[in-house]
């Protein structure tokens, strides 16, 4: 299947998703489940990865910085503006796109070959609407607050790792208040929000055209991963360029 | 009632349904039988909507589905129920929470009365106690009889089964009969089932279309099965010894 066939059956479906609910009430208990199923449980390992990417950074940037020209805060500022900049919002977007992805494309694919959107669609329900809508809200509403949680918790892991010796607490805490931009928080959030469509339309795309048995549920599940991540890239330089050049 | 007329269907190129027509009654179980790739079960999700036909018509008590708004597509789906073959139902949701699914959905029931028609519906196919399990927790027959009660759950005037047996043992297969058929009777529902289950066709076969190679080959209802000289068909339903044995035995105490 070409590039243009698939664009064509995306546009379709989301044609579909963004129809008005049958019933709201059902849609807004369906967002509050999505929220808790992709976004709550999505901030262990959020938390996880960040304190330790924000320890690594930091002992990169000891290691790369260690110049007598330099000033010794600089080790912070870096690791702040590395982590706001692109770990909090891309990187994460991109491990999320593997966890929240697979289990999207998944489970909408398991409910395509059982049978499942088959009888929504007997019954009336607009299936892609019904099943897709709720995912796509929840996600774009609960992704900014893993990306501050990851913000936070990287800087922290920056700090514990500074007990190590490698650099002074006080030093790497100047740096991270040094020349601070608010503007870079807001352009991460956006971000990482554009990023959180991308994950979950792709994804319930994929699922939502699988068919056959549990091995193409499996390959779609992959096709979702892989290629919603290759998205993320790129409108990671087209985003970059619009809001930071 | 549901009319076919002249319905045809191609998937690139290759006619799978050629030019089939039948009436199915209000009332009882009509049955469509034919061998593996004969078309039978392209013919009901033709009949459903889930495939566009090609050419013909379909009427739904004379109002031509083929000819709907989708406005009126979706009015009508809430008058039709349907039973999956691997009984299609709502992994997360629990049997209770399964069957009144449609009423959320649809129904103009206040929302008091909804848990009266669920348990209303799982009584009346024999489902106790299973309200709070998943799918997941309860058997294959267990199952089918939930996609049952959530097939009639909004009182529909066709129920569809594609292959309501298939992966149950025999006994638990006619119980699933039964109920269809009793179901079918007290409501004066269209009923449409789907199958190559023989047992069913002797059972329940209130008005059998036989579909042999994407064509209408013979209509008839389990009595007349009998006395029929359709090859395929004969070659189809009396394949097992123990079929031409009761058809032996059939065509013998009618002479005597």
């Amino acid at each position: 299947m070409n590039l243009i066939t698939h664009v064509g059956r995306y546009s379709q479906l989301m044609t579909g998703v963004f129809k008005k609910p049958d019933k709201w009430n059902i849609t807004l208990r369906q967002i509050v489940k999505e929220i808790n199923k992709l976004g709550i449980d999505s901030l262990g390992i959020t938390i996880i990865i960040s304190v330790f990417i924000g320890s690594v950074i930091t002992l990169q940037m000891v290691l790369n910085t260690a110049n007598p020209l330099l000033p010794t805060y600089v080790t912070g500022l870096v690791t702040r503006d590395t982590l706001l900049l692109e770990f909090s919002s891309t990187i994460l977007c991109l491990i999320l796109a593997g966890k929240v992805g697979s289990n999207i494309a998944s489970e909408i694919g398991t409910m395509r070959i059982t049978e499942q959107i088959d009888a929504l669609k007997i019954m009336g329900v607009n299936a892609p609407n019904y099943l897709i809508f709720p995912k796509i809200i929840a996600f774009c509403l609960i992704v900014p607050v893993l990306v501050i949680f990851s913000m936070f918790t990287g800087i922290v892991g920056g700090y514990i790792i500074t007990y190590t010796g490698v650099i002074s607490p006080n030093d790497y805490i100047l740096g991270i208040q040094y020349a601070f931009i608010p503007y870079y928080i807001v352009y991460s959030i956006i971000k990482s929000v554009i990023f959180a469509f991308i994950i979950t339309s792709v994804s319930a795309y994929y699922g939502y055209f699988s068919y056959g048995g549990a091995l193409d549920v499996g390959k779609s599940s992959t096709n979702a991963v892989v290629n919603s991540s290759i998205i993320i890239l790129l409108f990671n330089v087209l985003l970059t360029d619009l809001f930071l050049m | 009632m549901i009319e076919v007329k002249n319905v045809c269907k191609s998937f690139d190129g290759v006619e799978v349904l050629k030019n089939v027509s039948a009436l199915f009654h209000a009332g009882k179980t009509n049955l469509i039988i034919g061998q593996s790739g004969s078309g039978k079960t392209v013919l009901m999700k033709s009949i459903i909507g889930i495939h566009h036909v090609t050419s013909g018509q379909i009427l739904y008590n004379n109002r031509d589905f083929t000819a709907m708004s989708g406005d009126e597509v979706k009015a009508l789906r809430q008058e039709v129920g349907m039973l999956f073959q691997g009984s299609a139902l709502f992994d997360s949701m629990t049997v209770e929470e399964n069957v009144r699914f449609p009423l959320e959905m649809f129904s103009n029931l206040p929302k008091e009365a909804w848990d009266d028609r669920v348990n209303f519906c799982l009584n009346r196919v024999n489902l106790h106690n299973a309200n709070k399990l998943f799918p997941s927790e309860i058997s294959g027959g267990m199952q089918k009889r939930v996609a049952i009660a959530r097939a009639i759950v909004l009182q529909p005037t066709y129920l569809f089964c594609d292959e309501p047996n298939s992966g149950l043992d025999p006994k638990t297969a006619i119980v699933i009969d039964q109920l269809i058929q009793e179901i079918t009777y007290e409501y004066n529902i269209t009923t449409i089932i789907n199958t190559h289950d023989m047992n069913s066709v002797m059972e329940i076969g209130d008005h059998v279309l036989f579909i042999n190679k994407g064509e209408k080959s013979w209509e008839g209802n389990k009595d007349s099965i009998f006395e029929s000289d359709n090859e395929y068909l004969n070659d189809l339903v009396f394949a097992s010894d123990l079929f031409k044995k009761i058809k032996k035995n059939h065509l013998l105490n009618k002479r005597t």
